[in-house]
């Protein structure tokens, strides 16, 4: 029963948005308001139907109704209930629920804080999003049910993969999910503007803040997506370049570009038609990524089961959605005439090599990630494309990238004079170019071109920020919040950069066997294997052995890397031990027995990793502070009082030019 | 209008063309670089006889079929009929490369009594204990099967388990047009 | 029959997805520290034809091992880099190396970008000089006019 009614709250939230998508639009373009005035509360309706389907599909995971065939797929008794849960979006159908529910989320939250918005503009943004989930839910209605049942119910359900039963992983896709889903509000935004065909500043203001909260969470999501490779999967790396995750950090390199183009945009009336080809970017990029996940188009470590199928419907979706809007684009973009100009030493010109690079990158990323297929099209056989290109062409462009961010903060708006930036950078760009050749001398006598240029670019970053913090001279806690915002994304990505280098350069690994009572050393550390035991925890067995990591004989910590067994044709399972620290982690794999009491470890050390994480985590709490800046919310109170009636009327007017131009 | 505007457009619609592509194309089949070059030699023992040696040299001068099995590859049982048609309709000379299979401490004489039950089609069958003359001919997964002209050339290869329709509609005739050249 | 391929080939690669996950450790005892970073370089550099998406050092498929031994064996017997990758590439073409190697048909892949970074600061300093160029040639009465508005509200209307 429950069940059910889940697949009907599915379909009455698919009706609910395919009037949410239709009437509001039409109405704003006909001049309707009673039309124009159905927006909000259908993105609450929707809301609320796709939550009580997300809450009837959990109720099955948690009673463990096996008769729901992508529950009996996807869990099973034995399991904690945090993997009941997040069991949900651990495959496709679930997943998709998520997708859709976060997408509801989204619409009802702009819903809910648009106070400022004109009515007009509120309801073609919610029309768009409405849209959108409408190609969402189909599909799921059409391909994948996640509420179909079983004719014979199974008595107990199938495991899910052993590596997903894991709380980075569990939490991992619904942050993706959020950036993902978020990046649709500025794209909606977009194509609210290029239907109204006017850009202004307050349009500006209201896209600003939904799109760095979209950004923070993209940047919450690959962090941790991140952090969860390098615990789970045994082998201590972070990045490797699949094609999955290339396809979210390509919307996270273009919602980077769009948060800085939406800056000079509200600021300078510059860059608009620019801005507004980002959002779209953003968000077709999103939509990409789910068809490559999805589609079995590329081969890939994470992907889904693949189903041409379903990968069929994504395609025409994604052409539906990308080609309609860039269509508008091409026919509309030129009515966002920039208005602020600015001379080759300005801030606008810093930004503008800023989306530049930016746009260049994600570009590289696709093309790398694309060409074998590209070359499988044209019958020329088949390539890979990894982690040794694009590691060679993602560098010059990082290092170009973040030699420009450091001079950012001290260049003025529309001209500046590079005698005067001159000085005020002499300081931060001396002291990091002596930091970058002079630490590593004194600290490990070694002197490495890649290590002095990492040092070099994250300590310029950082000093630029904070010296600009000081230069302004004053109290640091007046400072507007998106000024922290910014300041504190920037250290981050430093601090992202020289974990980046010098993991990659100083990082050192060893395989080796061991018996009980005998010892290893690796970095100046001692690890001894001191103790193996067997355990047995929910649904698995474990292997699981001491390490006691000591440091000129001082004892530095315990290891206990662990081998499972969940059983059932699982493969066994990794689970490292890992002795974390701000400077290294140390990093414990256990292997086989050897007999004889001996086992074999991979033992690692890895110098400043955790920073990549660290400086993730800054990344998105600037973006987040950004968010949150006064700004956006008291220039809306004023518009509200000031400017409601008229801003409505003159909208209006607009819609109908507008729509006969 | 600015033509500008529409660039992106342009690379969009390219884009799908792509992925259309990419919907019917399978990434997990490799081509085989061998194809059109010499068949690479091997040098292993025949299943039978342990002491003799067979190898790729000595099967020159005629069109030949290199099947590459294991008795605990699963799929290599649903294509064992229907190479064993093809090669009772051709008579080609084929040789079984058995491979990792007997001999290894987990399958000691599987091989033999695998053939004893389904049935030994092959001229003869060569002993790839260690997988080296697998890898020397690039294998990617067994079941494979190669297609060797009569100099000694590498003219095809099938990646998986050979079915009736391929038999029908590649094998046959592509064995029938090797044995016409010269 | 492309088709009746895929039903009989996609089961097997789902099975196989994640399966190969766990580390797999080795001995392996080197002359030189040199010879050790070749073979770890070049694990990491060569692709698992049979797997997903990883490379030797990562996966624990068969092949993959024994793709691995084979590396081993080279790089103890001598063997240069270039050795190690020629063989592998003539038994499983360029599928086999993650980092393509610089020919006609990877000609896009590896001039794409730098040719995209000329292209670009060539079209900012146009961009910029052009922007100048207008400014002083057509401002227009409602360019003022929004200017003044601009300056006096912050909603604006720069129609």
């Amino acid at each position: 029963m429950i069940p059910e009614i889940g697949h009907f709250a599915l379909i009455l939230a698919l009706s609910i948005a395919i009037v949410q998508g239709v009437f509001p639009l039409l109405g704003s373009l006909i001049g309707r308001n009673n039309w124009v005035a159905i927006a909000k509360p259908a993105s609450f309706a929707q809301m609320f139907f796709l939550s009580v389907s997300f809450a009837c599909l959990l109720f099955a995971f948690l009673t463990n109704d096996f008769s729901v065939k992508y529950v009996a797929n996807n869990s099973n008794s034995q399991m904690p209930t945090i993997f009941r849960i997040s069991a949900l979006w651990g495959a496709h159908e679930g997943s998709l629920l998520l997708w859709a529910l976060t997408l509801g989320g989204w619409g009802a939250a702009v819903g809910y804080f648009s106070k400022g918005i004109p009515p007009i503009m509120l309801a073609r943004v919610l029309s768009v999003m409405g849209l959108i989930g409408v190609g969402f839910m189909l599909f799921m209605l059409l391909t994948s049910n996640p509420f179909e049942r079983l004719l014979q119910i199974p008595a107990e359900g199938r495991q899910l993969n052993p590596l997903l039963q894991d709380i980075g992983l569990a939490i991992h896709p619904p942050m993706l999910y959020m950036g993902y889903v978020g990046l649709s509000v500025a794209f909606s935004f977009a194509i609210a503007a290029m239907i109204g065909g006017k850009l202004d500043a307050a349009w500006a203001r209201w896209a600003r803040p939904w799109t760095n909260i979209a950004w923070m969470f993209l940047t919450f999501g690959i962090t941790l997506g991140s952090w969860w490779a390098y615990y789970e999967l045994g082998w201590g790396g972070w990045w490797f370049w699949d094609p999955v995750e290339n396809a979210s950090l390509m919307p996270w390199i273009v919602g980077t570009a769009l948060i800085h183009s939406l800056a000079v945009t509200e600021k300078r009336a510059s860059f608009k038609a620019w801005t507004i080809l980002l959002c779209i970017l953003g968000f077709s990029l999103s939509l990409l990524g789910t068809f490559l996940v999805r589609s079995g188009v590329l081969t890939s470590v994470h992907s889904f089961a693949s189903d041409p199928e379903r990968g069929l419907f994504i395609l025409i979706f994604l052409l539906v959605v990308i080609g309609s809007s860039l269509t508008l684009f091409a026919f509309r973009a030129h009515k966002f005439r920039s208005v602020g100009i600015f001379s080759l030493v300005s801030r606008e010109s810093g930004l503008l090599v800023n989306n530049v690079i930016l746009i260049i990158m994600t570009a590289t990323v696709l093309l790398g990630t694309l060409y074998p297929l590209i070359i499988d099209a044209f019958g020329s056989g088949k390539i890979s494309v990894g982690p040794p290109y694009f590691n060679y062409v993602t560098v010059p462009l990082g290092t170009l990238l973040l030699i420009t961010m450091g001079f950012g903060f001290f260049i003025r708006w529309k001209k500046d004079q590079p005698s005067r930036i001159l000085k005020k950078i002499w300081i931060p760009l001396t002291v990091s170019l002596v930091a970058a050749f002079v630490l590593p001398l004194i600290l490990i006598s070694d002197f490495n071109v890649k290590t002095t240029l990492g040092l070099f670019l994250g300590s310029w970053v950082t000093l630029g920020a904070l010296m600009w913090v000081v230069s302004l001279g004053r109290s640091p806690f007046k400072l507007p919040l998106s000024s922290w915002g910014s300041v504190i994304a920037h250290i981050g990505m430093a601090m992202t950069v020289i974990g980046i280098t010098l993991v990659s350069i100083y990082d050192t690994e060893k395989d080796v066997r061991l018996e009980i009572g005998q010892s290893y050393d690796l970095a100046g550390y001692n690890f001894a294997f001191t103790n193996i035991e067997s355990l047995k925890v929910d649904n698995y067995i474990a292997s699981r052995a001491t390490l006691d990591v000591t440091q000129e004989g001082k004892l530095v910590n315990k290891m206990y890397p662990e081998k499972r067994d969940y059983g059932r044709d699982q493969m066994p399972m990794t689970e490292a031990g890992i002795d974390a620290g701000f400077t290294r982690d140390l990093f414990a794999a256990l292997g086989e027995p050897l007999g004889n009491n001996a086992w074999s470890f991979r033992i690692y050390h890895k110098p400043f990793v955790r920073w990549i994480w660290l400086g993730g985590v800054l990344m998105g709490l600037g973006g987040m502070l950004a968010a949150f800046d006064k700004r956006y919310r008291r220039t809306r109170k004023v518009i509200v009082k000031q400017t409601l009636p008229s801003s409505e009327l003159k909208n209006s007017s607009d819609q109908v030019s507008g729509a006969t131009a | 209008m600015n033509k500008k505007y529409f660039i992106p457009l342009f690379a969009f619609i390219a884009l799908v063309g792509l992925m259309l592509f990419g919907l019917k194309n399978d990434p997990k089949v490799i081509p085989s670089p061998f194809i059109g070059q010499e068949a690479p030699e091997f040098t292993l023992p025949k299943l039978y006889k342990q002491d003799e040696m067979i190898t790729a040299t000595e099967m020159k001068g005629q069109v030949w079929v290199l099947n590459l099995w294991a008795s605990w590859c699963v799929s290599c049982r649903a294509e064992h009929k229907v190479l064993s048609r093809l090669i009772e309709k051709m008579k080609v000379p084929t040789i079984g490369l058995n491979y990792k299979d007997y001999g290894t401490e987990e399958y000691t004489d599987e091989a033999i009594s695998w053939l004893a039950r389904y049935g030994n089609p092959y001229t003869a069958v060569a002993v790839d204990t260690n997988g080296s003359a697998g890898l020397d001919w690039g294998v990617v997964g067994v079941p494979e099967t190669f297609v060797i002209d009569k100099k000694g050339i590498v003219r095809y290869k099938f990646t998986g388990p050979v079915f009736d329709q391929a038999v029908d509609e590649i094998l046959v005739p592509l064995i029938d047009k090797l044995r016409k050249e010269g | 029959m492309n088709n009746f391929l895929k039903v009989l080939i996609i089961p097997i690669i789902l099975v196989s997805t994640f399966s190969t996950y766990s580390v797999q450790i080795e001995f392996h005892s080197f002359e030189n520290p040199q010879r050790e970073r070749l073979y770890l370089d070049l694990i990491a550099e060569l692709r698992c034809v049979k797997c997903q998406n990883q490379n030797l050092a990562e996966s624990n498929a068969e092949l993959a091992r024994d793709m691995r031994e084979k590396t081993y064996q080279m790089v103890i017997a001598g063997k240069s880099r270039e050795d190690v990758v020629n063989y592998m590439t003539a038994r499983y073409g360029d599928f086999v190396l993650y980092k393509p190697p610089f020919k006609a048909k990877t000609l896009l892949l590896w001039i794409g970008p730098p040719l995209l970074l000329l292209l670009s600061i060539f079209f900012i300093l146009k961009m910029i000089r052009n922007q100048n160029d207008q400014q002083t040639e057509t401002i227009t009465d409602d360019d003022l006019e929004s200017v003044r508005n601009l300056l006096k509200s912050s909603s604006d209307r720069e129609k």
